[in-house]
């Protein structure tokens, strides 16, 4: 037990507290799946915005759905969004590096362009074209968002995985008869999934801001299923009458985001000492 | 530099082509007829057949594209079919809203950031670099929108110092209308802001390692004088690449926050013409922006690789 705590102990700080906000989140998404205090669409117009109480712990919205209710099943669809955005991203981004990384020249000169176009669009930008040609929903926020990520990943992967091929052990494999595509696999991927993943953690960031974003404005997950930046926009129609239904959906966004950032830095200072900051930061 | 300049110039002409092509195909990918999807099912076919006809629907999509390009290399975006006007003037009649708009966010950015930035990296590992990083922290996490949410709830619903949206117009004066993107300006800087102090510490800290800077301190210059006078300048340069990389976030930034204030800039344009299927609208104003961020992204490559040699060399 000693040794654990000694352990945790030489963790930073950031990995340590990125990991509990996050744990957070996510353990209330999964409680979600379980209990709610009522169920998140339930409508009651006669409990229409009731205050924080013993009943009802974060109040009522204008529907008189329980608004915590409404926050852990948020969760739940905010950190799907989430993730699928940055696993769509990663599965068309990270293989692109890498082929840039291995094909010199001509492969690398595609990738750049290719991701100079994708930056044309910021994520918010893509998710409005998508939906005007699509409409609106929680797939083309997937979509835009994934398409966004997709050019960041190829670009962090192929930075990381031309440091890789100029190593010694790379070059002995080549030197061995490996072919390109067997010293990716064995070598380069595994040596880049670090940073891949200290990426991964800050687009999962991004990715939930977004998809707030795009929520509040309508375009993104759809109701009755609850969103954060949904809750929002609804409450910011009451602000002069329940003020602080425009709190709570907010707080648990920042938190979320706050939790992922976080670790992400850990993760990073973790992985690559030579990054570390001082404490927090 | 010549190569360099010329070489940053292709690209960006190659880019802003791909990007009018993608919207093009995103468009014409549309499930149906778009006439139809814009005007609705409730339409005359007579209504529909004329909206065809204006939007070329009967020609092929090569020469719809030419067309359509050619157009706008000429001013003219097309007619939007909710207002009755030419797009250009449309536009034109938002971005006197959205320019201002994000200028003024852009100048309350780099003026939090840059002192917040320098300070922390005067004060590494004491208090005041504690207090500024955690502003970034928070700063990043805090979504704009929500930010925004809470000014009007804290400076409109409570103190009533200022209205909780709308736009009086420039026709109005000066103040009143400044006073209107204030608010939404503070919004759209704070994640902004965050971001540029984080940015501007690791680059002031990076430089007060450089052997200059420890001559100038070793020489006997105060403090102060040493970060203005040689770390600040020397900074200034990943400070201004990433300034000019958050234009493209405060292009999105702004679409949401106009929407929260409901200014009628260009983000709030957009927005409606979504929901009045205005597809024209849409694919201009899409394009005008993702132009409008390839070329400030290309001019501020140019304008780094004029004042630090290093980047057109490694190019």
């Amino acid at each position: 037990m000693r040794g654990f705590v000694r352990r945790l102990r030489r963790l930073p700080v950031s990995l340590l507290l990125g990991g509990l906000l996050t744990a957070l989140v996510v353990g209330a998404a999964l409680l979600s799946l379980a209990w709610t205090p009522f169920p998140a669409e339930q409508v009651r117009v006669v409990a229409r915005l009731r205050p924080p109480g013993p009943v009802h712990w974060l109040g009522t919205d204008h529907f008189g759905r329980d608004v915590l209710s409404m926050i852990l099943v948020g969760a739940r669809n905010s950190l799907a969004v989430g993730a699928a955005a940055v696993a769509l991203g990663a599965l068309l981004g990270v293989p692109l590096g890498l082929a840039a990384s291995a094909w010199g020249r001509w492969g690398d000169e595609a990738v750049a362009r290719l991701g100079d176009l994708l930056f044309a669009f910021p994520a918010v930008l893509t998710a409005i074209l998508l939906t005007a040609a699509l409409g609106a929903g929680a797939v083309n926020v997937v979509l835009a968002l994934g398409l966004f990520n997709a050019a960041v990943f190829a670009r962090v992967a192929r930075g990381a995985a031309l440091a890789v091929w100029r190593r010694d052990f790379v070059r002995a494999a080549l030197a061995l008869g490996r072919g390109p595509l067997s010293v990716t696999l064995v070598h380069v991927l595994p040596n880049i999934a670090g940073v891949v993943i200290v990426q991964g953690t800050v687009l999962f960031a991004v990715a939930v801001l977004n998809e707030a974003a795009l929520s509040y404005l309508g375009l993104g997950i759809q109701p009755p299923s609850p969103s954060w930046g949904k809750m929002l926009g609804d409450a910011q129609t009451f602000l002069f009458t329940s003020p602080l239904q425009a709190i709570f959906p907010g707080a648990a966004i920042a938190v979320t985001v706050l939790g992922l950032n976080l670790l992400g830095d850990g993760l990073r200072d973790a992985l690559d000492p030579r990054h570390r900051s001082a404490g927090l930061l | 530099m010549l190569a360099f300049l010329v070489r940053r110039l292709l690209t960006l002409a190659l880019t802003a082509w791909l990007a009018t092509l993608v919207v093009f195909a995103v468009l014409e990918a549309i499930p149906g007829d778009p006439a139809l999807v814009m005007l609705g099912t409730s339409a005359q076919p007579e209504a529909v057949a004329a909206l065809r006809a204006q939007m070329g629907l009967d020609r092929p999509w090569p020469v719809r594209y030419a067309g359509w390009v050619g157009g706008m290399l000429h001013g003219d975006f097309g007619t939007s079919l909710t207002y009755a006007r030419p797009v250009a003037g449309l536009v034109a009649d938002r971005l006197a809203i959205t320019l201002p708009l994000a200028g003024l966010a852009l100048i309350l950015s780099a003026g939090i950031a840059i002192p917040l930035g320098l300070f922390a990296a005067g004060r590494q590992g004491r208090a005041g670099d504690w207090a500024v990083m955690a502003f970034g922290q928070m700063g990043i996490a805090v979504p704009g929108f929500w930010f925004a949410i809470l000014l009007i709830l804290l400076f409109s619903v409570r103190l009533g110092w200022f209205s909780a949206g709308g736009f009086p117009g420039w026709e109005a004066g000066a103040g009143p209308a400044l006073k209107a993107l204030l608010l939404p300006a503070v919004a759209l800087a704070l994640p902004e802001a965050a971001i540029l102090a984080r940015i501007t510490r690791t680059a002031a800290l990076d430089t007060l390692r450089e052997e200059y800077v420890r001559t100038a301190v070793a020489k006997g210059l105060p403090r102060r004088v040493v970060l203005r006078r040689h770390v600040l300048p020397n900074a200034l340069i990943p400070v201004a690449t990433i300034l000019g990389l958050q234009f493209s976030f405060l292009v999105a930034g702004a679409v949401v926050v106009e929407n929260v204030f409901t200014l009628p800039g260009l983000g709030r344009l957009l927005y409606q013409a979504i929901g009045q299927h205005d597809l024209i609208v849409v694919q201009s104003v899409v394009v005008l922006l993702a132009v409008t961020v390839v070329t400030v992204n290309a001019l501020v490559d140019i304008a780094c690789a004029a004042i630090d040699p290093r980047p057109r060399v490694t190019a």
